[in-house]
């Protein structure tokens, strides 16, 4: 496949930035996309030019590093996948693919395609455990559970914090990713404790970041690698709204 | 900050009140349709008359116009700080976009589609509002010893003008696709979501969406053709 790349080239957090073209050849269908942007970085350092600098680990879909806006959607055209999930037979032979850093106030971009997602992390720590008293090892299955309310817990569990959510809400929401980490405590038995201080203090969080406010257009969950439902931003707000009403942090 | 005013400084808040203030304005809506429905009447106005005279007089009525005021200010004045919020957390703009990919236009224009209806209900009180609270109106006596302000009258005028019902009709659309997203995401926004009665909620809303604003709009087209 031969294709043609407009890739966003940005120096560091000051620089303005901008889009510079490239040229790629000999991409094999069977490629992931991270692999034709090391195709193309290669081609770079051999001209002695800057590679592009993305952000990668696992390129297994599980770790969330992998950003890139992809011709208009995060991640790519593909639903359900991370841009390392995402192969080249996904396009086609001569065309244009324009790739951008996520864009967000919470984010910024820290060089080329890589972003800071930082205030992910200071949302989590804002609110998003649970305070466990050290001791023995608990049995199994000593606090029981039902597998319905497990299972929806497991769910909102599996957000991988890729912040594809902020990235294709017209607003740059966070809805979606904190009400599935809200969730997955609020669900269980362990979370009940620090229930109410959690979901007020992640959400303050959220705002103080400067992410936007949902309009429920459900793009988020549309672009979601991982399927997290709108259901859960309705869960974190009644957690919001129960929370401010009873909480006893007046 | 006190926790009150921190609840409702959030965005999440915010949304809230978005909800709230739009449930209640779908409740007005309905109200409102079912009183214009006497126009259809066959009496050249008298229960339309009696009925606008009823609205402009009585004191419940009057609590619940200034409730709706208050609701239709709030809705405009928190959208616009959400969306001055919501500009802020994109400062910087995709060069491509696609969001037809993953989302409906509907909810993604509310504040474009929520103008065209600000602008309506500016024109809509101005032709028959202003001008029953204080304009020079036609009277009309029906045999009881009321003098009645003619309303009937200035409305079957105003019905007359082929761009006046073109702007209602068109106003309706909008409120009509304004609404197809506004009634099901006011209820999300509230956390009322739950695979019992969500399905539900978003077939009434469709069906609300469509219904309304189309009795709306039948009336100024009834009376144009009348």
């Amino acid at each position: 496949m031969k294709l043609k790349l407009k890739i966003w080239r940005q120096k560091n957090t000051q620089d303005k930035g901008n889009f510079k073209a490239y040229d790629v050849d000999d991409i094999s269908p069977d490629m992931s996309f991270l692999e034709m942007i090391d195709v193309l970085n290669e081609q770079l350092e051999t001209k002695g030019e800057e590679p592009v600098h993305f952000d990668h680990d696992c390129r297994e879909g599980i770790c969330g590093m992998c950003s890139m806006h992809i011709n208009g959607r995060p991640h790519g055209p593909q639903q359900g996948v991370t841009t390392c999930q995402l192969h080249m037979r996904s396009f086609s032979d001569g065309d244009t693919i324009t790739i951008e850093p996520w864009r967000a106030q919470g984010f910024p971009v820290l060089r080329d395609l890589m972003v800071d997602r930082s205030a992910f992390d200071r949302i989590i720590q804002a609110g998003g455990y649970v305070s466990v008293n050290t001791g023995g090892t608990p049995d199994a299955n000593e606090i029981p559970i039902p597998k319905s309310i497990a299972d929806e817990a497991f769910n909102a569990a599996t957000c991988i914090g890729c912040g594809a959510c902020v990235a294709a809400c017209k607003n740059a929401s966070a809805s979606l990713f904190v009400s599935a980490k809200i969730s997955q405590l609020a669900l269980l038995p362990q979370g009940q404790v620090e229930r109410k201080e959690r979901a007020e203090k992640m959400i303050a969080q959220m705002d103080a970041e400067g992410f936007g406010a949902c309009t429920n257009t459900g793009a988020c969950s549309a672009e979601c690698p991982k399927g997290i439902s709108l259901s859960n931003i309705a869960r974190m707000n009644r957690e919001f709204l129960t929370a401010k009403a009873s909480s006893d942090n007046a | 900050m006190n926790w009150f005013v921190a609840t409702f400084s959030s965005t999440i808040g915010r949304k809230v009140m978005m909800s709230i203030t739009g449930l209640f304005l779908i409740i007005f809506l309905v109200g409102h349709v079912s009183g214009n429905f006497l126009l259809f009447k066959n009496d050249g106005g008298q229960a339309f008359n009696e009925y606008a005279l009823f609205m402009t007089t009585n004191p419940i009525v009057k609590i619940l116009s200034i409730i709706t005021y208050v609701a239709i200010l709030g809705h405009v004045a928190v959208s616009i700080i959400l969306q001055i919020h919501n500009r802020k957390a994109r400062p910087v703009n995709y060069a491509v976009a696609n969001p037809s990919a993953n989302s409906p236009w509907n909810s993604r224009n509310m504040g474009i589609l929520g103008t065209f209806i600000l602008i309506f209900i500016v024109i809509h009180m101005q032709n028959f509002w202003y001008q029953m609270q204080f304009g020079e109106m036609p009277m009309v006596n029906y045999g009881d010893g009321v003098e009645y302000k003619n309303l009937y009258l200035i409305v079957a005028e105003a019905f007359s003008v082929w761009w006046y019902v073109a702007i209602y009709v068109f106003s309706m659309i909008m409120l009509g696709i304004h609404l197809s997203h506004g009634f099901q995401s006011a209820f999300q926004t509230l956390g009322i979501n739950h695979k019992k009665y969500t399905p539900f909620i978003k077939k009434l809303g469709l069906a609300f969406s469509i219904l309304v604003p189309a009795a709306f709009a039948s009336i100024p087209i009834y009376m144009f053709f009348l």
